[in-house]
């Protein structure tokens, strides 16, 4: 397949590989911030071909791990009421809240749906006009525009059944947090190639210009992976801080301006709650005037306080702070097919990609 | 996050696109990424175009790559 | 027959019932064995070890590129048998029924049946239908047991590999998956992605008379490739490593999993096997497979080792290694 195969190459990885063991003289810890390049990197087993003294640390980039419980929580009231359809991406049905989670619900006979596109929750609100479809919008900024799309669309349409669980992030903020907090090692960031395929390059400047680390924006397939970390490892044995584009075939400095335009005609800049990493300023989004009305918040909907295992460890496994192997669950009560926190159940997530290893 | 994928514009309608993934066709939509023309390649993500994928980059990335990779 | 729709009454034993069997599934199934009618079938050319079986079947959509849900049924019996070494002889076929099913799909459906029961070689000897209220099943389901004899001198068994022993898979990953997600969701592709729903019986036959030596033999069909040789390193106390290079996957099957976030190792096949030999016979063993019409794209994928017992790895494509747990809980398509 044109643009992934061609990025797969195995004697070009080969070589990547012997280029950062030559070029790299200092053990450094670089953090991947976005999930899918958790992913990436353990699909080909990067972790296993690089230097030991080159660590990888997993950054909160996993926008089903950093859903705080209290909204998976209101997504299972809603589901239980009868008038309500609940729509998902596949990604958050196992996540558990306090006491359960959508795919249990499922079971129990709510009407929750798996959908690949924010334009199908549109779709499905026309075909039932008796009821009411909330939308779990979930995810970066590379989502939110699909998102503000199907806002803007119900609105024109003037769809009244369409609703939006809002708890979309933005990851420069959360950036922020990490490198103020100063609680973990960071020499450099492999940032999210997608994120900024929407936001462009101006949004991480702080990051090199403040805190002095460079920065690249990274792709997804293993060539840009490694070539990614070459470039990181590049600008610290040369004593640079820059934020540097490895992803050119999609990521151009000023982003996509025609996303970035959609966004801001339905969402304004708010506060976001991350579980671990608890409220960030400016991480996330509420709606502009106009939109309100489709926020499913304003729902009266009983949800019981959210409650979180006293001994999931997942708030500091997302920054990076602990090892799931200090986590007293894991393993023993926590696991894939027992998951106590997102960091289990998220393919992306620290404490799933962990229990393959160990 | 996020799941992007490449694949090629074969037919468009208004503001719909046919785009295929190794031969799977899909209805990917072009709000987001309007000047799009057939022929050309598209990243996807939740079945919306978001980005033009610029082939004379990926051709100078893998170039680049490959220089590399001969110098070694 | 005057009736459009399958009736109550189909399932309760009396003259429609009677008028079901003689007019929709005996002249379709007619042999010996199943002509007396009788409340059970009798087998008397009885030697030997037999393999035993049985599955049921409750796919949806029923109908898929590449088959419906009564080929499958046959399908999925014959496999069974014969990844255990049996010629698969004699199967039980048994319907329930939703209230309201269309004749005329339940006759499309026998007739599939009858097809590749043909096609593999076996006769359904006694049978059973049942007719249930609507809503009180999906349409139908099915459940087909079945007998075969094992071939003598063959022992197939997961708890059989050992270190040294290589590994063999028959074709493409993931084709009976996508090609019933692709029917449900309303995929389209340029070209066909169909079901790899095949009858097995024959090229297992071909290949135990080349290697009468092979270990064992699996269809991997929920959970993928991946839960499949999980089982076998756990059953065999071994480890198992597998070249990501080697896999055959189609170019379509790549394209859905690569937009969904699927992973083609934990896709369901219905025609595919594998196989694990002894040392050195790997590449006669190919060579058989590729000589059938349903191991045309064969290849040796991987190898038993002594180390990381009951652990399966993957050396990728890039020359990592990642370890391939069974399948948990379900691949939803993600976003992420």
């Amino acid at each position: 397949m044109k643009f992934i195969d061609e990025f797969r190459d195995k004697e070009i990885a080969e070589s990547l590989i012997h280029r950062i063991q030559k070029t790299s003289t200092h053990s450094i810890q670089l953090m991947e911030v976005c999930g899918t390049h958790t992913v990436s990197i353990f699909r080909y087993g990067i972790r296993g071909i690089l230097p030991e003294y080159i660590k990888l640390i997993s950054g909160p980039g996993c926008p089903v791990c950093v859903t705080p419980n209290g909204d998976i929580d209101l997504a299972i009231a809603l589901s239980r009421q009868e008038e309500v359809i609940i729509t998902t991406f596949g990604d958050m049905m196992r996540v558990p809240g306090s006491t359960s989670s959508l795919q249990k619900e499922k079971a129990e006979g709510r009407d929750i749906r798996i959908i690949y596109s924010s334009l199908e929750a549109l779709k499905i609100a026309k075909e039932h006009p008796e009821k009411k479809v909330v939308f779990l919008a979930i995810g970066f900024e590379t989502t939110s525009p699909t998102i503000a799309v199907a806002i803007l669309r119900a609105k024109e349409e003037k769809l009244h059944n369409l609703f939006f669980l809002n708890s979309q992030k933005r990851v420069p903020p959360a950036l922020v947090a990490l490198l103020q907090s100063k609680r973990v090692k960071i020499d450099g960031f492999i940032l999210p190639g997608h994120v900024s395929t929407i936001i462009g390059t101006n949004p991480y400047q702080f990051i090199a210009k403040e805190f002095g680390r460079p920065a690249v924006i990274t792709g997804f397939e293993p060539l840009d992976i490694l070539q990614g970390i070459w470039m990181l490892i590049k600008q610290i044995e040369e004593n640079r801080a820059a934020v540097e584009i490895q992803y050119r075939r999609v990521v151009h400095e000023e982003g996509n301006p025609v996303a970035l335009k959609k966004i801001d005609e339905v969402f304004e800049k708010d506060e976001g709650r991350w579980r671990g990493l608890g409220l960030i300023p400016d991480s996330g989004y509420c709606f502009k005037e106009s939109y309100k009305e489709m926020d499913v918040r304003n729902f009266e909907v009983e949800v019981e306080p959210p409650q979180e295992h006293p001994e999931c460890l997942c708030g500091e496994v997302l920054q990076g702070i602990k090892s799931p192997l200090e986590c007293l669950l894991f393993k023993k009560v926590c696991h894939p097919e027992n998951p106590i926190g997102p960091c289990m159940v998220s393919i992306e997530g620290t404490c799933f990609t962990y229990f393959k290893f160990y | 996050m996020c799941l992007g994928v490449p694949g090629k514009v074969i037919e468009i309608e208004k503001n719909v696109a046919k785009v295929e993934v190794g031969g799977f066709l899909r209805d990917i939509s072009l709000d987001l990424c309007p000047d799009v023309s057939i022929g050309e390649y598209v990243l996807i993500h939740t079945g919306f175009a978001i980005q033009k994928v610029d082939e004379k980059e990926a051709e100078e990335t893998l170039d680049l790559l490959k220089k590399m990779a001969e110098a070694v | 027959m005057p009736e459009e729709k399958i009736l109550l009454a189909h399932g309760s034993g009396g003259k429609l019932s009677h008028d079901l069997i003689q007019q929709i599934f005996l002249p379709q199934f007619l042999n010996p064995i199943l002509e007396p009618l009788d409340d059970s079938a009798k087998i008397t050319n009885w030697e030997g070890s037999i393999a035993f079986t049985t599955d049921s079947y409750v796919v949806n959509p029923i109908f898929f590129p590449g088959g419906d849900i009564g080929k499958l049924a046959v399908c999925g019996t014959v496999n069974d048998l014969s990844m255990i070494g049996a010629a698969p002889a004699y199967l039980s076929l048994s319907l329930i029924i939703e209230e309201g099913f269309s004749f005329e799909l339940l006759k499309q459906i026998i007739s599939s049946i009858h097809q590749v029961a043909e096609q593999a070689g076996v006769n359904i000897v006694t049978g059973d239908t049942k007719v249930v209220e609507h809503g009180a099943a999906d349409q139908l389901f099915i459940n087909t047991s079945g007998i075969g004899w094992i071939r003598p001198g063959i022992n197939l068994s997961g708890v059989n590999a050992k270190p040294g022993d290589k590994i063999l898979l028959s074709g493409h990953l993931g084709d009976h998956e996508m090609a019933v997600l692709s029917q449900r969701e309303g995929f389209k592709f340029q070209g066909e992605l169909k079901s790899d729903c095949a009858p097995l019986n024959d090229l297992v036959g071909k290949m135990l008379n080349a290697c009468p030596s092979i270990r064992c033999m699996r269809d991997p069909t929920r959970g993928g490739l991946a839960t499949t040789l999980n089982e076998i390193a756990w059953m065999s106390n071994v480890g198992i490593v597998i070249e990501e290079e080697e896999i055959p996957v189609q170019e379509s099957v790549r394209g859905i999993s690569e937009l969904l976030g699927l992973d083609p190792l934990y896709l369901a096949n219905e025609g595919k096997l594998i196989a694990i030999c002894p040392p050195n016979e790997e590449v006669h063993l190919l060579d058989v497979m590729r000589n059938h019409p349903l191991g045309r794209d064969a290849e040796i994928i991987g190898r038993v080792t002594e180390e990381n017992r009951k652990r399966v790895i993957l050396h990728t494509l890039i020359g990592g290694h990642r370890i391939l747990d069974r399948l948990t809980g379900g691949q939803y398509p993600r976003i992420c």
